[in-house]
């Protein structure tokens, strides 16, 4: 088994987050979702949420990843507070740090899967013709037929999409990774690839919080579970 | 005849008016000075700008002489003649070794002109940058700020379509490092000549406007490195004098499609045969 | 890091009524910032203030100038503003037409910033203009033909590109995608993507549509009567907005 997150460094580091939504237009409800969260991924370490669903697993990731605002506590990201930070500081740190593999594509049309997947790596200014060489071994591993990497993948099935997506979220070696359901809607053969390449992300020393309603990718992968439902704010009505 | 007509047909008042805009002009070289063009006696297009500069500039002493593409024959040059012969009694004459005061349509004369003399040019169009920005409050800004970019964006557009700068006349000049200045529709052949003795105003009368360039001002003809500006003309002599540096006009002679070069100055083509040169086509002067 | 544009208390009124009033943000190299709002609610009157088309009745728009670092806009001579405005600051209009000159070759509205800051040898100007018609994915061989000969999106690009030429800084967008159709917003907005990228530009973009300031912008400010009522991460804002109005704003749009 892995080293336990205690000890070292942790990548990810959150304490005392809580989360409220509010909403202005339905007289100013308040819907409290999460309070007093924490949670320390070391490096090669690889942590799922678990929990029921609606226990708040994608709101935490989402706040990690700095797309929800935390109401309250610290979110460390290899050192940067994602709960305080400027944007320029945590766009710098989803370009360099911290990757994110959520279940939904999103992608300007008509541009070729190729170089959706090749952008986060032009992004860190990449040579293009590296960072298309590193796309095109990343789509051939995940079967995505080459005569569809010139095409955009708005058209493609959800299997597809889902496989351009992971292929977008592994083409730069993120120290921290997130990974939305990154097996849903994948046949055994690449769900296989991509538990491999979570397993080799984890051996390059990411730091990974997961989400996974597939059991026995979640004990493949995962070094520990953390349960998101004792995060739930006692007040709640 | 000439008392019915206050001296060279404008009031005093006005012309008062039109040496201030002059003296402006010339104080700022090539700075299009606005006045208040007045109608005259003939219509927009026959120099009513030129007529008015010349009016204003005209004293008794003067002689007058008035050339349309360089000929003192032509309706116009005629008729501008007579209306000052008339209202200024002035003396006019065609040679421009003898007046003092000429005023000129599309050219510029070939014989140097003098310190005391004057060349007055009647202006169509005064605003260089017009053909790019039709906004009169946008191309005033862009000569206060020197934004003449525009400028070589029309000289762009001529080689790009042709192959070389083909504005071949009303080509446009930087006037003592400041304004860009329409010369009025001259060739550009004359162009390097606008550095001369002489004092050169330009009057457009419709849309009301001086300008000057003093003597011995710097004028330069914008161009670009790689397509300098080249003052052309037809690659011949005339005809009837032999000259190899005027500038030429075309002139069909028959059906059959002969043609002859002949000066565009008639009174520096005159001169020269008078002196002896004869061309191609000329005779021996009687 | 000097923020390549800081703003401060910019506010401008059209008599009692409001156009903007109070607002302030920095922006660095390399960011690209959204501006929402709908129809009216000072976005535009904004954008026109900081690129200096619009003087401010009160405010700040201080651009860190090559020459000589940070530097009040509102205040510069205005030989300088408009310098600044043909080299280190580009505008892109929603309507190609406001932005070129229609009777003028695609190479000579390319060409024109370049000789306005005194280019004279025609070859490299056009050189340079066939180079960027092909950045901007328009076939060289219509350099020499007008603007009026081009679709909607070419013109669009072509304004783009005679923007681009003088490889500015920080470039102002008015609804850069309006009025295009979709199929053409995509196009342009991947250029843009790319451009943005390469050239490490910074960029403001006033739009009223949100999928286009998710694709484009890093941040995002949500205008409402002439304030800013929210401002963040770009997908914060969208995904988690705080403010009522953007949480109106956000829920109104359509889904596809």
């Amino acid at each position: 088994m892995s080293i336990s997150g205690e000890k070292k460094s942790a990548m990810i580091d959150l304490s005392g987050v809580a989360k409220s939504f509010v909403l202005n237009n339905q007289g100013g409800a308040v819907i409290p979702v999460m309070a007093g969260a924490g949670l320390r991924v070391a490096p090669g370490e690889c942590v799922a949420l678990t929990g029921a669903s609606g226990a708040g697993k994608s709101t935490l990731m989402r706040m990690i990843y700095g797309n929800y605002r935390a109401n309250a506590g610290r979110i460390l990201v290899g050192g940067t507070d994602v709960a305080r930070a400027e944007p320029r500081d945590i766009i710098a740190l989803r370009r360099e740090v911290l990757g994110y593999v959520s279940q939904f594509l999103r992608v300007v049309p008509r541009v070729p899967t190729l170089d959706v997947v090749a952008e986060p790596l032009l992004a860190l200014g990449v040579d293009e013709e590296k960072a298309r060489v590193r796309a095109a071994e990343l789509l051939a591993r995940l079967n995505i037929p080459e005569r569809l990497w010139s095409l955009s993948p708005t058209t493609f099935s959800g299997g597809e999409q889902q496989r351009v997506n992971i292929a977008r979220g592994f083409a730069h070696d993120y120290p921290a990774l997130l990974l939305d359901e990154p097996t849903a809607s994948l046949d055994p053969v690449n769900r296989a690839v991509v538990l491999e390449l979570i397993e080799a992300a984890k051996a390059r020393g990411a730091a990974i919080v997961g989400i996974f309603h597939d059991d026995a990718a979640r004990a493949r992968v995962c070094d520990r579970e953390a349960d998101v439902s004792a995060f739930t704010p006692q007040a709640a009505a | 005849m000439t008392q019915d007509y206050n001296f060279a047909y404008l009031d005093e008042q006005t012309k008062r008016m039109i040496r201030r805009a002059i003296l402006k002009g010339l104080a700022v070289p090539g700075y299009q000075v606005p006045f208040a063009s007045r109608e005259m006696p003939m219509p927009y297009g026959w120099g009513t700008g030129g007529v008015q500069v010349s009016a204003a500039t005209l004293t008794p002493e003067d002689t007058f002489k008035v050339i349309d593409q360089g000929s003192d024959d032509t309706t116009n040059a005629v008729s501008i003649r007579k209306f000052f012969e008339k209202t200024a009694g002035v003396a006019v004459t065609e040679e421009t070794e003898k007046a003092s005061v000429i005023q000129t349509r599309h050219r510029i004369p070939e014989a140097a002109l003098r310190e005391d003399q004057i060349l007055v040019y009647q202006v169509p169009i005064p605003e260089p940058l017009r053909f790019l920005e039709p906004r009169e409050t946008e191309t005033r800004k862009m000569h206060s700020l020197q934004e003449y970019g525009l400028m070589h964006v029309k000289l762009y557009e001529d080689i790009s379509q042709h192959g070389a700068i083909a504005t071949a006349y009303a080509y446009p000049v930087r006037v003592s490092d400041r304004y860009v200045m329409d010369p009025s529709p001259i060739p550009k052949f004359d162009n390097p000549k606008l550095e001369m003795a002489a004092i050169q105003l330009f009057g457009a009368g419709r849309e009301q406007r001086i300008y000057a360039v003093p003597p011995y001002t710097k004028v330069v003809s914008l161009d670009f490195e790689d397509y300098p500006f080249e003052p052309t003309k037809a690659d011949h002599a005339c005809d009837l004098c032999g000259a190899e540096d005027s500038y030429l006009d075309e002139v069909i002679l028959d059906d059959a499609g002969n043609r002859m070069f002949v000066c565009s100055d008639t009174d520096y083509c005159r001169s020269r045969r008078e002196a002896g040169h004869v061309g191609r086509l000329g005779e021996e002067a009687a | 890091m000097t923020p390549l544009l800081q703003v401060r208390g910019i506010e401008k009124r059209y008599g009692a009524r409001i156009g903007c009033a109070d607002v302030e943000f920095d922006l660095y190299p390399g960011e690209v910032m959204g501006i929402v709002g709908e129809s009216g609610s000072g976005k535009s009157t904004l954008l026109n203030c900081l690129a200096g088309h619009l003087k401010p009745d009160a405010g700040q728009v201080i651009f860190d100038t090559r020459a000589d670092g940070p530097v009040d806009t509102v205040t510069m001579s205005e030989p300088a503003r408009r310098m600044l405005g043909r080299t280190d600051w580009a505008f892109v209009h929603q309507h190609a037409r406001d932005g070129l000159r229609m009777n003028v070759s695609a190479g000579g509205n390319i060409g024109e910033r370049l000789m306005a800051v005194g280019a004279r040898h025609y070859g490299d100007i056009r050189a340079r203009a066939v180079d960027w018609l092909d950045r901007v994915e328009i076939a060289e061989n219509r350099v020499d033909d007008r603007p009026s000969a081009f679709s909607g999106g070419m013109q669009q690009r072509l304004q783009i590109a005679r923007n681009l030429v003088t490889e500015p800084r920080l470039v102002f967008m008015d609804e850069p995608t309006g009025g295009l159709d979709v199929s053409v917003q995509a196009r342009l907005l991947d250029l843009l993507r790319g451009l943005v990228r390469q050239m490490g530009l910074s960029a403001l973009i006033v739009t009223h549509d949100l999928a286009v300031v998710r694709l484009l912008a890093d941040r995002l400010m949500v205008m409402k009567d002439g304030h800013v009522v929210e401002s963040g991460l770009t997908d914060q804002v969208l995904d988690d907005p705080q403010h009522a109005y953007t949480q109106l704003l956000v829920s109104s749009v359509l889904q596809v």
